[in-house]
This record gives structure tokens, C-alpha cells and sequence, in this order.
């Protein structure tokens, strides 16, 4: 057991009310609109009649039915289910009697309300043990006062309390009620590892039925009596401004209620504001369909306020970047310049991806509700607080008038860390002083920005006589940020090494996208490797474990960002599971590995040619993320991503010409679809104690290197250009 | 606008609207069965499939004028209470990630098992490629197919 102080996150614990159902918790609970505040509990349990708070995580029902309240936003990476369930471990409640809710944004109670950087679990991992073991020792404390012994004579598990030496127990339904008097403890004693009942375990989806029965759980299924739909056009290319409309033809279409150019802007915008397109045309109406015959029928003066950029303007500035762009961020060990004149062999490559968008399947939308002295918004988001910061901006309101509340959300990906969405609901709902659901269809989502930008990057290596990696560069340029993380691997490996991450200017709008820089970097880093080992006559996994030996055993320069024991851990692990170094006849394979987001995996790719097509037959990875939670769903994600970063190197890009995107819907976008996905994707982790770290982001940069090596193996041409299907040199 | 009456999952049910409007949105707008969703627009991602009589359909691009006595059924009118072998399957396998996806997804695997019960992997993809998950559960999706089948009451 580890005793811990509870002050780390004392607000949340402090008891907020003894009364029934109610007390200062609001629950979310629009999806139960005929049943407020009672989230439909499994069979087995009945329905309390009364309801007591113990802290702002738990709420345990008469009946023993257990509340448990899930902090941060749901955007798939299964948090609704998997934070509970690390409360649940501590309080020690059967996973039975529990239901789940949405907790509200609640600054006050909870800490890091936003899905983001793979850091929902590992940032709250010791605030929902506590919040949990908390609860425990309340229960107890209110027993052991009812029997008049110690709590240390008592015993707390599987939702009831037990005397050690005595016949009396009772279960935490029973005592609740006496435990809402109780003080909230100093500090509290967790369990230790090997005591987990729950964490480690395979728990099924808390939202799983409703899912697959078609319940409304997403934003976009919002629907509150009186409110009014809404859609935006913004300019069709970056560079533009809106001047003007036909305002009054649009006005006069059949379910219009009003249409007019609304301003978003926001003083001293944050990392989550619109930074592109401000100015809108906001058509508000009954219904989604009319609003879209009133899109199609608007004739707008738009204002080229900037250049107008195209994919082949973005190839060539990343090319000058790459000559004489200005360094964001740098690292130097050695003298690589000096060591490249006498190596044995040299191998430069230079690597590229284009932008990409998000696609998340559910378009961007919010609900929002103003009035003169408050704001309410419902909806998607991936960052609640900085939602409820940007409208208290753009509408003069204290943060304490502002509510949001957050659904269900139909993929994130980085997408709604942004919250221009909300914001632009918000001052639509203003504007017409009533409630308003705004809608983005596809084309408006795929068009408006916040974009994985475009790199660009060039590698280098020398190997000396007997074939040792004696140097290694790497120059990295992107639109607007490089995409190279200097103190990561191979830094601290190579005697000899520099790394410069640079940047470039443009108008286009890019955001987070999935393990943002990673995303690319990885599958660059990875392939070269490859290709250096191949140079070396090494095998690749030999070759990079040899440079983690050398991390280990003595580490060059200043401290580098990963640890080698688990990065060659995953490595290892990996091998031994794929059976490295057994080849099968036809069968092609590639390996990577790759540290981001405190998570290491490293995959291995097996490909066969089905009449001359490269068909991924099976993937095995090994993960180093500490602690599995939830292991069924972590092998989800790690899936998901696998599949999403074959997806987007093989087949996804967005070209520019005049300012706007080419591809608007997924017609010409490509995402990967059934056929195109491996037949077979394996998931190992690696066992040990270590806190967990985070799942959403880790699983998808190594397969794309994994799968440049395996397509390599297959058909004898390396990859250097994503998307790797076109294979073409122009990117953007 | 224009009057219909029309047999969604298993009643009927009358609406004043613009002939031209698709299914999805007399669906979601008008009748609120939102369990129907939006991706596209442009039937590329399936997100919007339900059934007319047994044929899975893109509801976004079927307007209500061309519906006519034909049957339709939703995600919310597939089972009863949820237990349709492939609303089964797909929670035996926990399938989804966010979701969003899966009652198109659902919907579609429905209408092609009760054509083909015993697919074969290709077969699964031919008919399940229309269909896009953004998160990348295809291999879940295929696997939970697969259960369905076996139960053998699809």
C-alpha cells in the first residue's frame, strides 16, 4: 500500500451535500430527458430513492448503486469507461453496481478536463485513486463511529464493510447516508499494485448498448425543444475575407430564419483559437436541409486579403527552409560535418507528407444557448476549459456564467482541442437571442483548416569502415512547425549528431493532429534506419539495439527524452512475439519502433502481395505504456492506431491551388476503408508497475515505418513521399 | 412541401416536408431517430445506411418522395431491445472507439448477412468497404461480422 496525501486534489473531496439526487453536482443527464439524474443501471440492482454524495467523483445510491462521474471528454480513446474504473478499484465496488456520467466542466473539482497528448489517464491516475480511496475510508470511518470500534478493525471490499473479528457488516448502500458527515481524511492509503481487482482487466464499454441501439450520445444528436439549427460558409480559400452577401434572396428561401456575417474574434487569442477564418456567413433556419439548399443558393464577394497559396508554393519553401528557414529548436553533440568527410559510407534521404485534416466521421457542431448574463454550451470538445475561456471573451461574461457540458464526441484526433465551433455557436445564439445548434457539413470540416502541416525533412548518415553508425543529422522543416524532436532517439546514441527543427510560413491554418510531429516524424526516422542498417548489413532490430546499447551504457551528450532499457524493451518483446528472423516464404516483413506521448511500441509488419497489391496479412506490437488499465481497450487503441497510420501515409493528402483545398468531401479524400486494413492486428504489453502513460497517440507514428519497411521488402522500392499510394514528389 | 406517410420501423408515421429532402434528414430533423448519422452527404462513408424492405441504402441520398410503401428500419427499429445477433456481436467484440460510425456499420452488416450468412473475409470487405471508421476498428468490425454469422440466427 502507498499512503498519500489527499491535498493534491482536496477540493474535489470536500462533501457538497447530504440532500437527495440533488446537492451542488449537476449531473449531465440529457440523455435521460424523462428520467433526470438516473442513468439506467444494470439488472441486478435497484434504482435508489436516495442518493448521497461523497465527493465530487462518487455518488452512492441506498440501494449500493454507485455514481461514478468521468471527468474528461470521450472522444474514443474510452475514458468513459477506463477513469471510472480506476475510482472504482480504490473505493472497491463491484463494477456490477456501477454506472457512469458525464461530469460537467468544473474547474473547481477536477484537474486537466481535456482529452489531449495522450494524458487523460496519466495526468488523473492519482486523483481518481484518490478520489476512490477516499470515498473507502469515509464508508469506513462512518461504519466503525456506527459500531463504535476502529477502523482498523474493519475490512472494505466489494461494496461492503466487514468487522475483522465480528459478525457485523454492512453494505456501502446501507452506510452512505452516515458517511456524508464525515470528514474528508488527511490522507488516505491506496492499494497496492497487486491488489488490482479491476485495472488490468478487460471491461466492455460503458456506452456499448446505447452505441450500437442508436441512442443519442454525440453533439450532433442534440436537441433541446425551441432551438433553432444554424450552418456557416467561410471562405473558400485561405487568404480571403467575406465582404459581403445576398442576404435578402438567402432570408427568403423556404425555413430561413435569418442569415448574417458574424465576427468571432476574440481578444488575446490562445493556441485554441480560429486563427483563419473569423469572419462567417451564418444562415439560421428550421431544418439541416433547407439550410443546405441556402448554402447552395448564397452568392458571396469574398476579399483576397493575403497570398493565395498552392502545394507547389509549399514545396518550395519547405525546400529553402531547409537551406536557410530559421531554427526553432536545435541539438549538437560532436562534430557530424567533420565526421561525415571520413566515414565509409554516406546515406541522405529526404522524406516528405502533405497536410492532412482530421475527418473525424462527426463534422464539427456545438449547441449554445446566450442570453444576457449567461452562456450554456453543449457539445464536442476536447478542451471544455478553453471553450468556456474563449466565449467568456468574445461575450464580456464572467467564466462563472458560462457552462459547458460535454457529449459524447464522434472522433477527436486533435481536431476539437480547437474550439472556434463553439465560439462561432455562441455568438450566432447571441446574435439571434435564442438557442442554436450550428452544423458543419463535410465540406465546411474538411475546408476550414486547423491541419496536420507539411513537412519535409532530410536525414543523414556515416558509417565508418566496420560498418558503425559514427554520424547522423536530421533537418527538419514544416508549415509552420518542424517536425523534429531533437532529444529524442537516435540523440544520446550517436557519438556524432544534430538535429534542427525549423520553420516556414503560411496562411493555411494546421493544428494537432494525432501525435502531432510524431506523426511523420516517425515513419521518416524509422524508414531510414532502415535503410542505414541495410547499408551496415545489419539486421534492423540488431542495428537499433546496438545504438541502444550504447545509450544505456554511455549516453552521449545531454540528457536525451526517452529511456533505452523500455525503448529496446518494446523492441525485443516484439521480436519475440513475430518470431524475428523466421521468414516465411512470400511474406515480407518491416519493423519500427518509436517513443512519444511517454508510451514506447514498436511493430512489426507482415505483407504478401495479392496480384501484385501490398496487403498488410499481420501486425504484431509490443507496448511499454506501465500500467494496462483497461487491456481489451488499450488493444483497441493501439489497433485503431495501427490502422489510422496506415491509412493516412498510404492513401490521404490535401493539395492546395488559389488558397483552397482540392479535396472537400471523401470523394477525393481518401481515408482507409475495410479492404485496405491488416487481416490481423496482435497487441502484447509489457508487465510492469510503472504509472500508466497514455495509448491514443503512441500506436500510430511506428506504423508507418513498419509499413514503408515491409513495403520495401515486398516490392523493392523504398518510400519516401506520403501518401505512399501516389508516391508523388509534390506535396502540400 | 408535400404530405407522406411512412412505414418506419414498423409504424406509420405522417410528414408534411420538401419532396426533395433525403431520408437522413427527415430522420434526424423531423422525426428525431437520430441513431441515423451524418459523415458525408455524398454516400462515400455509410455512416447514414439504414434499410429500405431488406436492402441497406444510403438514407442521404434517398429523398422521402421516392420511399413510397416500402419499409424502413433504423438503427433504433433493428431489434427490439437490442439484441439483434450483430447489435450482439458488436458488444461481445467491444468494437467501437468513438463510435460514430458503428450504427451504419451495424446496419449494413445486417442487411448483407441476412443475404450471405456465411461470408467469406473477402466477401466481408466487398460489402463493408462503403462503410468508413474513422478510428480503424476494421479489423474488429470484421471479427464481430464473423461472430454474428456464427451465431447462426443472423
Amino acid at each position: 500500500m502507498t499512503r498519500i496525501k489527499t491535498q493534491y486534489n482536496r477540493r474535489s473531496f470536500i462533501k457538497v451535500s447530504a440532500a437527495a439526487g440533488g446537492g451542488m453536482l449537476i449531473g449531465f443527464s440529457w440523455l435521460n430527458g424523462c428520467n433526470p439524474n438516473t442513468p439506467e443501471p444494470e439488472p441486478g440492482v435497484a434504482m435508489p430513492k436516495e442518493w448521497f454524495e461523497i465527493n465530487g467523483y462518487i455518488k452512492i445510491g441506498d440501494t449500493g448503486l454507485v455514481t461514478i462521474y468521468s471527468p474528461n471528454p470521450e472522444i474514443g480513446q474510452n475514458v468513459r469507461t477506463s477513469m471510472p474504473m480506476i475510482v472504482a478499484e480504490e473505493l472497491d465496488v463491484p463494477w456490477e453496481n456501477v454506472v457512469v456520467e458525464q461530469a460537467p466542466l468544473n474547474t473547481g473539482w477536477y484537474q486537466n478536463q481535456f482529452a489531449g497528448g495522450s494524458l487523460s489517464i496519466r495526468l488523473s491516475w492519482n486523483a481518481l485513486r484518490m478520489a476512490g480511496a477516499t470515498g473507502r475510508r469515509m464508508l469506513m470511518e462512518a461504519a466503525a463511529k456506527e459500531w463504535g470500534v476502529q477502523v482498523s478493525d474493519l475490512n472494505a471490499s466489494n461494496g461492503a464493510i466487514k468487522e475483522k473479528n465480528g459478525e457485523r457488516s454492512v453494505t456501502y448502500g446501507e452506510i452512505a447516508s452516515k458517511a456524508v458527515g464525515i470528514e474528508v481524511p488527511e490522507e488516505v492509503e491506496l492499494k497496492g499494485v497487486k491488489d488490482f481487482k479491476l485495472i488490468g482487466t478487460s471491461i466492455k464499454n460503458v456506452d456499448g448498448k446505447k452505441i450500437v441501439t442508436g441512442q443519442p450520445l454525440f453533439g450532433l444528436d442534440f436537441h433541446r425543444d425551441g432551438m433553432q439549427l444554424a450552418m456557416i460558409q467561410h471562405p473558400p480559400a485561405f487568404g480571403m475575407t467575406v465582404k459581403d452577401f445576398n442576404e435578402a434572396e438567402i432570408k427568403s428561401m423556404p425555413g430561413i430564419k435569418d442569415a448574417f456575417i458574424v465576427d468571432t474574434t476574440v481578444e488575446e487569442p490562445g493556441g485554441f483559437d480560429e486563427k483563419g477564418f473569423k469572419q462567417l456567413i451564418a444562415i439560421v433556419g428550421d431544418s439541416t436541409w433547407e439550410l443546405m439548399q441556402a448554402k447552395k443558393a448564397l452568392k458571396a464577394n469574398w476579399e483576397t486579403t493575403g497570398e493565395l497559396e498552392s502545394s507547389e508554393i509549399h514545396v518550395k519553401r519547405l525546400e529553402k527552409a531547409l537551406v536557410s528557414g530559421e531554427i526553432m529548436e536545435s541539438r549538437k553533440d560532436g562534430n557530424p560535418e567533420a565526421t561525415f568527410k571520413k566515414a565509409a559510407k554516406i546515406i541522405e534521404r529526404t522524406y516528405s507528407a502533405p497536410f492532412i485534416a482530421h475527418n473525424t466521421l462527426e463534422p464539427m457542431n456545438f449547441f449554445a444557448n446566450v442570453t444576457a448574463d449567461s452562456a450554456e454550451l453543449i457539445g464536442p470538445t476536447q478542451t471544455p476549459e478553453a471553450l468556456e475561456g474563449s466565449v467568456s471573451k468574445l461575450l464580456n461574461l464572467p467564466l462563472e456564467n458560462v457552462t459547458v457540458n460535454m457529449t459524447r464526441i464522434g472522433g477527436g484526433f486533435g481536431r476539437r482541442l480547437y474550439v472556434h465551433f463553439g465560439v462561432e455557436a455562441a455568438a450566432i445564439s447571441k446574435k439571434i437571442g435564442a438557442p442554436v445548434k450550428l452544423i458543419y457539413s463535410r465540406e465546411d470540416d474538411m475546408t476550414q483548416g486547423t491541419y496536420r502541416p507539411t513537412y519535409r525533412s532530410v536525414y543523414k548518415a556515416g558509417l565508418d569502415e566496420n560498418n558503425n553508425l559514427i554520424a547522423f543529422t536530421v533537418k527538419g522543416a514544416g508549415l509552420p512547425e518542424g517536425p523534429v524532436f531533437p532529444n529524442r532517439f537516435p540523440a544520446g546514441a550517436v557519438e556524432n549528431y544534430s538535429a534542427e527543427k525549423i520553420k516556414a510560413p503560411t496562411n493555411v491554418t494546421t493544428g494537432a493532429w494525432r501525435a502531432p510531429r510524431s506523426n511523420f516524424t516517425a515513419g521518416a526516422e524509422q524508414a531510414f534506419l532502415d535503410e542505414v542498417a541495410e547499408a551496415a548489413g545489419k539486421d534492423p532490430i540488431d542495428f537499433r539495439l546496438e545504438l541502444f546499447d550504447r545509450a544505456i551504457n554511455n549516453p552521449v551528450g545531454e540528457k536525451h527524452e526517452y529511456e533505452a532499457e523500455r525503448y529496446a524493451g518494446v523492441l525485443k518483446l516484439v521480436k519475440e512475439k513475430a518470431n524475428w528472423g523466421v521468414t516465411k516464404p512470400d511474406v515480407h516483413r518491416g519493423v519500427a519502433a518509436y517513443f512519444c506521448h511517454s508510451t514506447y511500441v514498436a511493430e512489426v509488419f507482415d505483407m504478401v502481395l495479392n496480384n501484385g497489391q501490398p496487403v498488410v496479412e499481420k501486425v504484431w506490437c509490443a507496448v511499454d505504456c506501465g500500467i494496462v488499465v483497461n487491456r481489451d481497450a488499450a488493444k483497441n487503441m493501439i489497433q485503431g492506431g495501427v490502422i489510422d497510420g496506415i491509412g493516412h501515409s498510404m492513401y490521404s493528402q490535401l493539395t492546395f491551388e488559389n488558397g483552397a483545398p482540392n479535396q472537400m468531401n471523401f470523394d477525393k479524400y481518401q481515408l482507409i476503408r475495410h479492404s485496405q486494413a491488416p487481416k490481423e492486428i496482435e497487441v502484447f504489453f509489457v508487465e510492469n508497475e510503472i504509472d500508466p502513460t497514455g495509448l491514443g497517440e503512441p500506436g500510430l507514428p511506428p506504423a508507418i515505418g513498419a509499413l514503408a519497411n515491409a513495403l520495401y521488402k515486398a516490392t523493392g522500392q523504398r518510400h519516401y513521399h506520403q501518401p505512399f499510394m501516389t508516391e508523388k514528389q509534390v506535396v502540400g | 412541401m408535400a404530405n407522406f406517410n411512412l412505414k418506419i420501423n414498423g409504424k406509420t408515421q405522417q410528414l408534411d416536408v420538401d419532396p426533395t429532402t433525403p431520408m437522413l434528414w427527415v430522420l434526424r430533423d423531423h422525426l428525431k431517430l437520430v441513431g441515423t448519422k451524418y459523415g458525408c452527404g455524398i454516400s462515400q462513408c455509410g455512416a447514414c445506411t439504414i434499410h429500405l424492405d431488406d436492402n441497406a441504402v444510403r438514407s442521404c441520398q434517398l429523398p422521402i418522395s421516392a420511399v413510397g410503401d416500402q419499409n424502413i428500419t433504423t438503427i433504433e427499429g433493428l431489434s427490439e431491445n437490442g439484441d439483434h445477433p450483430v447489435q450482439l456481436a458488436w458488444m461481445e467484440e467491444d468494437v467501437y472507439q468513438c463510435g460514430y460510425c458503428q450504427a451504419g456499420q451495424i446496419m449494413n452488416a445486417s442487411a448483407f448477412l441476412k443475404k450471405n450468412p456465411n461470408p467469406t473475409d473477402e466477401e466481408i470487405e466487398g460489402a463493408m468497404n462503403g462503410n468508413i471508421c474513422r478510428c480503424g476498428t476494421y479489423t474488429r468490425i470484421k471479427k464481430a461480422i464473423k461472430t454474428a454469422a456464427d451465431s447462426k440466427i443472423a
